[in-house]
This record gives structure tokens, sequence and C-alpha cells, in this order.
């Protein structure tokens, strides 16, 4: 299938620091790709370069056809921006907005009314599209920040972390149109730091740490990256410790990683049925009381801790 | 329709949905301007004038044309209606008539002023006024008509004086005949500036000459204070769209990075223009102030908001947060407003002071608005819409290359 974005060797510095360090990846038309990573790992610096709104330090990408470098305008046509933030007019009416927005994209007339009309229902509000944004919820006004993006009908659609700080129901809402747009053909460069968005919408997924990307391919090459390798999760109680268990599981024999969060601890292990007495053992005999003990296959968290030794949202 | 002005548009919309900031545009210094009035007398009575029979006295210690001319102006009839001239010997007298608050002003003609004027002596005694604090609009007039005659004579002894330069430099006068030729000329400048400071008409058609509405001072003074706080408040929103996430989202639609700054530029503008039309224009319909000649006042309303502007998006471009500019511009607002004229006359600052009111749109506006409403014609504008034009591209230059280099656009 033909690539719709083709990046090489991205770099973006702020004066000591580099912010993104030498990013290259694929995205093939149709495709839903996810930039995993955490908090500060360089996807928005990224997307942020692609989408032209800063140039690169170094590097280039071309997106349909067009370098990002030379020809940002031409690519700038064709891309759709769905930004973290509610990048919004609150005084004005999601119908305003939407009309304000499609003619920055060069829709006018009986194409832009028709466009808004499809909008508007595509993100279930038309029958709310005469009130001021400011006077909806913050699930229906991620809603609008993503039509924005949709007018034009842009080959290759940004969307930069959509579901932070939003109810569950509207998190459903928006992964389902993600998956929407993507059966109509619209490619997605997705970005998140929640591992199960990205394992629920990517054909392939690139996993970005310290600027770099350290993994990416779709879930099963990245999964078979760990090997054999199993998961246990060691639950623990409120009033205990989980990073102390971390340092106490991550020497024992058969461990590859371990890695606390919030009450639980996840160990990476050869074999989950040789580790799981030494590793019960051990946090019985430093005083840890385990509550609960999962395997689980490797997943997407699975292969971020493997590489960083770290969980995703650490 | 151009994205710059489709940005500017939206921006002026906005603005007219924010019902705070409507009330500091629009209510407050429409308000100020009734309160004022009010204070003024100007809605008491039947008289639409609203200041008349201002009390003036003249001290002529000149023996010259000079002093006799601004004698006549004062007392002539065009000015009857306004002014309520008395001529004294007595400086000492003049002044007390200030201290007692019988008079708005008093004009003190020195001994040997038209001589040392026509002989341009290095040190030429210059007219005293003597402005009564108690009466600032009254003593604003008289000072006005004051510096009209002033201003006429000089340039009517400047021209002279190149043209008689000129006649000696190409050898048709002697040096002789060239005092003689300067003397006349001065004092024919002197016998014709008395009816170059005539109060005008605003028609030809036999109406009576046209009266000082205090008004045309009032009204765009606070409006011109208050557009101050519109234009800043209209720059704030550069920096607050690029908090808000709206102002990359623009930059990453298909739009060039000037047009996007035009826009915003462009939309402070238009904010501006919007608020000081509706002033202008309710004034008009609600209190009968008659303007003067439309086109000239149309011109005057732009360039005074553009001259605004300019100041707007100079502050959006230097300061640091949307909470930054909104400090600034209520400082800015209030120092332009005492230093421009729009808290009343300037009669209370140093005078060291006055040329810094030259750098405020007030000033110049207030200027244009006062002229138009006795009558001046477009041309006669000239200079204050100059200035404010000029002030314009200066600020904006300035305010687009700070935005470059910071990179906020």
């Amino acid at each position: 299938m033909k690539n719709i974005l083709v990046a090489r060797d991205l770099r973006k510095t702020y004066g000591e620091n580099e912010a993104v360090k030498g990013v290259s990846f694929e995205i093939k038309a149709g495709e839903i790709f996810s930039l995993l990573g955490p908090n500060g790992a360089g996807k928005t610096t990224t997307i942020s370069m692609l989408s032209g709104l800063i140039a690169p330090t170094a590097g280039d990408a071309d997106i349909a056809g067009h370098s990002i470098v030379r020809d940002s305008l031409r690519v700038r046509e064709r891309i759709g921006v769905v930004p973290q933030e509610i990048a919004l007019y609150d005084d004005l009416t999601a119908r305003e907005n939407l009309t304000f927005w499609g003619q920055m994209y060069g829709l006018s007339g009986g194409r832009l009314k028709t466009r808004i009309a499809a909008v508007l229902e595509q993100i279930g509000l038309s029958d709310r599209a005469n009130e001021r944004i400011k006077t909806y919820s913050g699930g229906m006004k991620r809603r609008v920040n993503i039509g924005v993006g949709l007018l034009h009908e842009p080959q290759l659609l940004f969307m930069d972390e959509p579901t932070v700080g939003i109810d569950p129901q509207s998190r459903r809402a928006i992964l389902d149109t993600v998956k929407a747009l993507n059966t109509q053909g619209m490619a997605v460069l997705y970005t998140t730091h929640y591992m199960e968005e990205a394992a629920e919408l990517s054909d392939r997924v690139g996993i970005i740490d310290h600027g770099k990307m350290i993994a990416l391919g779709t879930q099963r090459e990245l999964a078979q990256q760990i090997g054999g390798r199993e998961t246990l999760s060691l639950h623990i109680g409120d009033d205990q410790n989980s990073q102390a268990l971390a340092e106490v599981v991550r020497g024992l024999p058969g461990v590859d990683q371990a890695s606390a969060m919030d009450h639980t601890v996840s160990v990476i292990v050869a074999s989950a049925a040789e580790a799981l007495a030494p590793v019960v053992g051990a946090a019985s005999a430093n005083g840890f009381r385990i509550r609960g003990v999962e395997v689980t296959e490797p997943d997407l968290e699975s292969v971020f801790l493997h590489l960083t030794g770290r969980a995703l949202r650490d | 329709m151009p994205k710059s002005l489709l940005i500017a548009l939206k921006d002026l919309t906005l603005a007219f949905r924010d019902v705070g900031g409507l009330l500091l545009m629009l209510l407050a210094p429409f308000a100020l301007t009734v309160g004022i009035g009010l204070v003024t007398g100007r809605f008491s009575g039947d008289s639409s004038t609203g200041l008349s029979q201002i009390p003036v006295v003249l001290v002529n210690n000149d023996d010259g044309d000079l002093g006799r001319v601004l004698v006549e102006t004062f007392a002539s009839a065009d000015l009857a209606d306004l002014l309520e001239p008395k001529t004294v010997t007595d400086e000492a007298a003049a002044r007390a008539a200030i201290d007692a608050d019988e008079a708005a002003a008093a004009v003190i003609v020195p001994a040997g002023f038209s001589t040392a004027i026509f002989e341009a002596v290095a040190d030429a005694p210059s007219i005293e006024l003597v402005l009564n604090p108690e009466r600032p609009v009254s003593a604003g007039v008289v000072q006005s008509i004051v510096e009209s005659l002033l201003s006429r004579i000089e340039v009517g002894r400047v021209s002279g004086q190149v043209a008689v330069e000129q006649l000696l430099q190409t050898g048709r006068i002697t040096p002789d005949q060239a005092e003689a030729i300067g003397r006349e000329f001065g004092e024919q400048q002197a016998g014709t500036a008395g009816s170059a400071i005539t109060i005008r008409r605003v028609d030809v058609s036999g109406r009576a000459a046209e009266a000082f509405d205090v008004l045309t001072i009032i009204a765009p003074g606070f409006a011109l204070m208050f557009l101050m706080f519109t234009v800043t408040n209209a720059g704030r929103t550069i920096i607050q769209e690029r908090l808000n996430g709206t102002l990359p989202r623009l930059l990453a639609a298909p739009i060039g990075a000037g047009e996007v700054l035009g826009g915003k530029l462009l939309g402070i503008f238009l904010i501006g223009v919007a608020q000081v039309a509706i002033l202008i224009l309710a004034n008009g319909a609600l209190f009968g102030v008659d303007w003067g000649e439309p086109v000239a006042v149309i011109a005057l309303v732009l360039a005074s908001a553009a001259g605004a502007a300019g100041w707007g998006a100079l502050l959006a471009a230097l300061a640091q947060s949307p909470a930054q500019i909104s400090g600034l511009g209520s400082a800015l607002m209030l120092i332009f407003g005492i230093l421009g004229g729009s808290l009343g006359n300037q009669i209370a600052l140093p005078d060291m002071l006055l040329p810094v009111a030259w750098l405020t749109p007030n000033y110049w506006g207030i200027q244009g608005f006062a002229a138009l409403g006795t009558g001046a014609s477009l041309a006669e504008i000239a200079p204050d819409l100059g200035a404010l034009l000029a002030m314009a591209a200066a600020l904006f230059g300035v305010a687009i290359v700070a935005f470059r280099r910071r990179g906020l656009v």
C-alpha cells in the first residue's frame, strides 16, 4: 500500500534540549498509526513538526508527496489536525466554529454547508449546533474539536491525545469515531500514552521515549520483540510500597524487568510458571502481602517495560 | 473573502459577544460623556450650544498690530456667541478675575510683542495665557483660539522670511529693501490673521455661525480613552489565542503566518473603528451633536482607531501574558487619557509633558473632532489625520517585527 507519510530522521532541539532525536517512520494510506509513549516523550513535538506548526531542526518528512520543510502549505491542505487542547472559540456556536475553521481550510458556499452538516452528524451534535461552545460539556467540546479536523476531508488526520481528561463515555465515542473514519479510508496518526487505546485502534504502533523511536511495528511484531516472555502483575495492599517491591523482585533469577504503578507491580519473566513461586516468596520474605496475581500475554505495556524498564505512566 | 478579513471579522464578532468588554467599550464612555455633559450644563436649558459666553479677560500691552488683531479677534462677531471678552489694562486685575472665577482665561499680550515678532528678535516676549483650572473646557477653548491665531501669524512670518530671502539671493532686491518688504509683509499677515481664525460655518446656506458644542470634545475624548482599553483588550487576544491553542491551530491550517497576523491586527483595528463609530453615532443621534463634514468624520474615526490599534498591537507584541497586557492597557488608557486631553484640557500638565501628548491618539483625535465640530474641513484636519496614520504605521511596523522576533506568529 502507498505511503501517505514518510518521516526521515526528524529532529527538534530547543537550546540544549533535544526533544526529538531523529525519528523515522512511515504511515500507509488508510492506516491507523499510533505513537505511544509517556508524557514528555516527544509525541506532540513530532506531530507539531509534521503539521507544519514548528520547523524541524533537521530531517524532513513527505506527506502526500509534499515535503513539510519545502512545501508546508501544500502539506497543510492535505492534513487535518486535532490538537490535544480544545482549540475552539467559546463564544461562537459549534456551527460558527465549524464555519470559521472550514473557511480557513478554503471551504465556502454550498460545499462548506454540506460538510458542516455532515460533520455535525458524524460527531452527533446536529441538534445542538447553534449553541455556544461554552455551554457544552468537556466531551462535547472534544467532539467539535475533532469535527474541525474533518471538515476538509483530509487524507491524513493527526490526533494528539484526543481523549485526555474526558469521561469514559466520551472516550468511547471518540475511539468509535476514529475507527469509523478509518473505514472511510482516512489515515490517522494517533498519539497517546494509553496503551489500551493504541492496542484497540492501531494497525501499527511506534513506541517513542525520550525523543527516540524505540520500537515500531504491528502489535504482534512488537510482542515478539520480548520473545516468549510473560507478565506477572502483583497486586498489593494500599498501605504497601510498590516501588520497594519492584526493587525486591528485580534481581531475582528469571525476572527480566519490574516496574511499579499505583498498587501493582508488573514483572516481565521468561516463564510465569517458573518465576511465580520465587517472586511471591521473595515478596512475603520482605514483608509484602500479595492480594492477587495475574499472568498475562505480552502487550504494549510489557513491550515498553521490557525496552525501558519503566511503566508507560511512570 | 480573504482569510485575514475572516479572522478579523471573527474577532469583531467575539468582541461584541463579550458582555463585560462591551460595558467598558460602549457603556462607560457613554455614561461619562453624559455625566460630564450634565456637569458642564450641556443638557440644561433649551440651548444646544453647550458652551457659550465664555468670559475672557484681555490685557493688551502691545502697541503694534498683533495685539490689536488679537483683541479684535476675540471681539469679532463670529465669536460673539461663544466668548464674552473684557479688556482691562491691569495685569493684576486680570489675574484677580481668574482667582475669583470670574473668567475662564486671561490673555496678556506683552509690550513690544509685534515689533519683536516682525523683526524676529531672538528672545521675543511670549503671550501669557492664564487659564482657570475650575473651567478646564472653557479655558481650553480660549487656549485653542490663541494658539490658532499665533500659529497663523508664525506661518505667515516664516513664509515671508523665506520669500524675502529668495528675492535677496536672486538679486531682485537689495538688503535695504529686504527689511522694508519684510516688515510690510508681516504687517499684512497680522492684518489678515484675524479673519483666518473666525468660527467656521458648516454650510454656506446662510445658517448662523456654528457654535462650539462641548460634546464635540467630551464625547470623542472619552471614546478615545476607552478605545485604548478596547484595542489593548483586542491585542490581548493574540496572546490568549496562543495559550488557548486556537492560534497554533490557525497556523496549522493552509494559511500564511503573515495572513494570520494581518487578520489579528485588522481585527484590533475593526473593533476600534466599531467602538468609536457607535459612540459618535449615538452621541449624534441622542444629543444632536453635529460632528461636522461626514467624510472628514469618517476619516478621523478610521485614523483614530488606526493610531490606537497600533498601540494595542505593540503592547500585544511586547507583553508576556494576557494579564500583563490588561494591566498595561489600563495604565495606558489612563495615562493617554490624561496626557491626550480625554480627561480635560492639558492645562494642568507641566510644559515639558505636553510634547508627550503628541504620542497619544487621544490628542490628535480630540483636536480633529473639536475642529470638525466648529466646521473644519477634511483638508484642515489633515495634520491630525497624518499624525494618527503615521503613528499607526510606525507602531504596527514595530509590533510586526516584535511578533516575528518572538516567534509568536
